[in-house]
């Protein structure tokens, strides 16, 4: 059978697996997308486990995307969120882990402010962790469905260009994406303003333009990140507008990329600042994919890391 | 591992030629049926059974493969990698012929059958298989065999096919664990 297995596994990160687990991920993610076709989308694989999703920041939908992949497996998801739970009345994260793991939870999703929380959680339990976004630091299941998304619309990801746009600094997209991408064999351009770029970007394997145009000439695809205005302590460019007018990608910025360049965006979008209405609606964007890719590469990842040992 | 060859590529070839034949025989025709293979091994296996019914009748029958690794029931002891189901045509209102390498315990056909009611609702499903071996633990039996094979239980059955062993041809060989192994 397979000699990549990650059952048992925790998914914290981008940067560790190989480019074997990875593609694992995304040819089980393949298979499973036909499920999502059928007139009934359910399969009996994960009936009898159950999938808990600890949510300490507001998702809709990382959340509902892994709410659904697990039921569409009949595994019983309980979902908890920051408000709701106890951490409200001071408990410690390590204790609500350690309550999970003694309800006979599965797995936890985790969702946190924190980066490197999940981290921590998962040497804590036995279950697996599934980090589904930790503070500014990765955000793993959205880096894998950008890769099947680019990985059906191209092909092969070797010797590609990517630009990713924008508040890259407070993006754990763009990092687990780039950690995914150059895993995969492309190229990497990190485009934004100085001060949204991260301080460390020199020790990552990427190239860094601080000018749209010259950063978009050549690429075959624009991931746009959102401006993530809620983690902006400090102001770190002057308005919206001057942003939306210098980093804005819009259909004329587009001219400097290739002419069949793919663009995404992980979504929530802020139409008209990071990213023109036209842009975002464009038959060449992949955006609507990206969500549907989700649910399948969730799926994946419960199944692939719910299993027994491979034989 | 000792291995005995109990069938080679001819006799493979005549037991698809007769099993084709008696699909047709049963169902007056193959008008209304469709062959699909349990993954990894049945698939080619209903593809050319695929090829003999059309020879014989004339006219193109639909095939497919059906993945089971998420029917199985022992993913919490062993876990199969996941494939893409392919059906060329809704299953629903068709006679389907399940087509499997090897029959044994049955659970891999429980598997099946439960993956295709998924899938629409067939008038009928039968069972195509070209190796039974025996040691059933549900209550299923092959409607098209293609070889009575008595084994023992320790013992493994290989159907080796052309499409996927990276062989020049067919055949189904008996593998007996050495004694005190």
């Amino acid at each position: 059978m397979t000699e990549t297995s990650l059952a048992g596994r925790d998914l914290l990160d981008l940067q560790t697996p190989t480019r074997e687990e990875i593609g694992l991920i995304l040819d089980t993610a393949r298979s499973f997308s036909e499920i999502l076709r059928r007139p009934v989308k359910k399969v009996p694989t994960l009936r009898g486990k159950s999938v808990v999703t600890l949510f300490y920041e507001a998702s809709t939908r990382t959340r509902s995307s892994f709410e659904a992949a697990g039921k569409y497996m009949s595994a019983d998801v309980i979902n908890i969120s920051g408000s709701t739970s106890s951490a409200t009345k001071g408990e410690s994260l390590r204790d609500t882990f350690l309550t999970l793991q003694a309800l006979t939870a599965d797995l936890v999703v985790m969702r946190t402010p924190f980066s490197g929380a999940c981290h921590q959680a998962a040497e804590w339990v036995d279950i697996p962790v599934v980090n589904a976004g930790d503070g500014t630091h990765e955000h793993p299941t959205q880096g894998l469905l950008d890769l099947l998304t680019l990985r059906d619309a191209k092909g092969d990801l070797e010797g590609l260009t990517v630009a990713i746009v924008g508040d890259v600094a407070h993006s754990r997209v763009a990092r687990s994406n780039l950690w995914g991408l150059t895993r995969l064999g492309a190229r990497v351009r990190l485009v934004g303003p100085a001060t949204l770029l991260p301080p460390d970007a020199d020790r990552l394997p990427v190239e860094v333009y601080t000018d749209l145009r010259a950063g978009l000439e050549g690429v075959d695809v624009v991931n746009v990140l959102r401006l993530q205005l809620e983690r902006q302590s400090r102001a770190l460019f002057p308005t919206a507008r001057e942003y939306s007018r210098l980093f804005g990608v819009t259909r004329e910025a587009l001219k400097a990329a290739k002419p069949d360049v793919l663009v995404m965006h992980p979504g929530p979008m802020n139409r008209g600042l990071e990213i023109s209405a036209d842009v975002a609606d464009m038959p060449r964007s992949l955006i609507e994919r990206q969500v549907t890719n989700g649910v399948a590469v969730r799926m994946a990842v419960l199944y692939l890391l719910l299993g027994a040992e491979g034989k | 591992m000792t291995e005995t060859q109990v069938m080679d590529a001819g006799e493979v070839r005549r037991a698809l030629t007769r099993i084709a034949h008696e699909i047709v025989e049963r169902n007056k025709g193959a008008e209304n049926v469709v062959l699909v293979g349990i993954l990894r091994r049945g698939e080619p296996l209903a593809r050319r059974l695929c090829e003999n019914i059309t020879r014989i009748e004339g006219r193109e029958v639909p095939c497919g493969g059906l993945d089971i690794a998420l029917y199985r029931d022992d993913y919490s002891v062993r876990q199969t990698p996941a494939r893409p189901t392919k059906l060329q045509t809704d299953v629903s209102g068709k006679t389907v012929v399940l087509v499997d390498d090897v029959l044994f315990t049955g659970r891999s056909v429980n598997a099946a059958i439960h993956a295709l009611m998924d899938l629409g609702r067939p008038d009928s499903v039968q069972l195509a298989v070209l190796v039974d071996r025996g040691h059933r633990e549900l209550p299923i039996r092959a409607d098209f065999v293609g070889k009575n094979l008595p084994t023992a239980r320790a013992e493994h059955v290989h159907v080796l096919l052309r499409e996927m062993d990276h062989r020049s041809d067919d055949a189904v060989v008996i593998a007996k664990p050495e004694d005190g192994a």
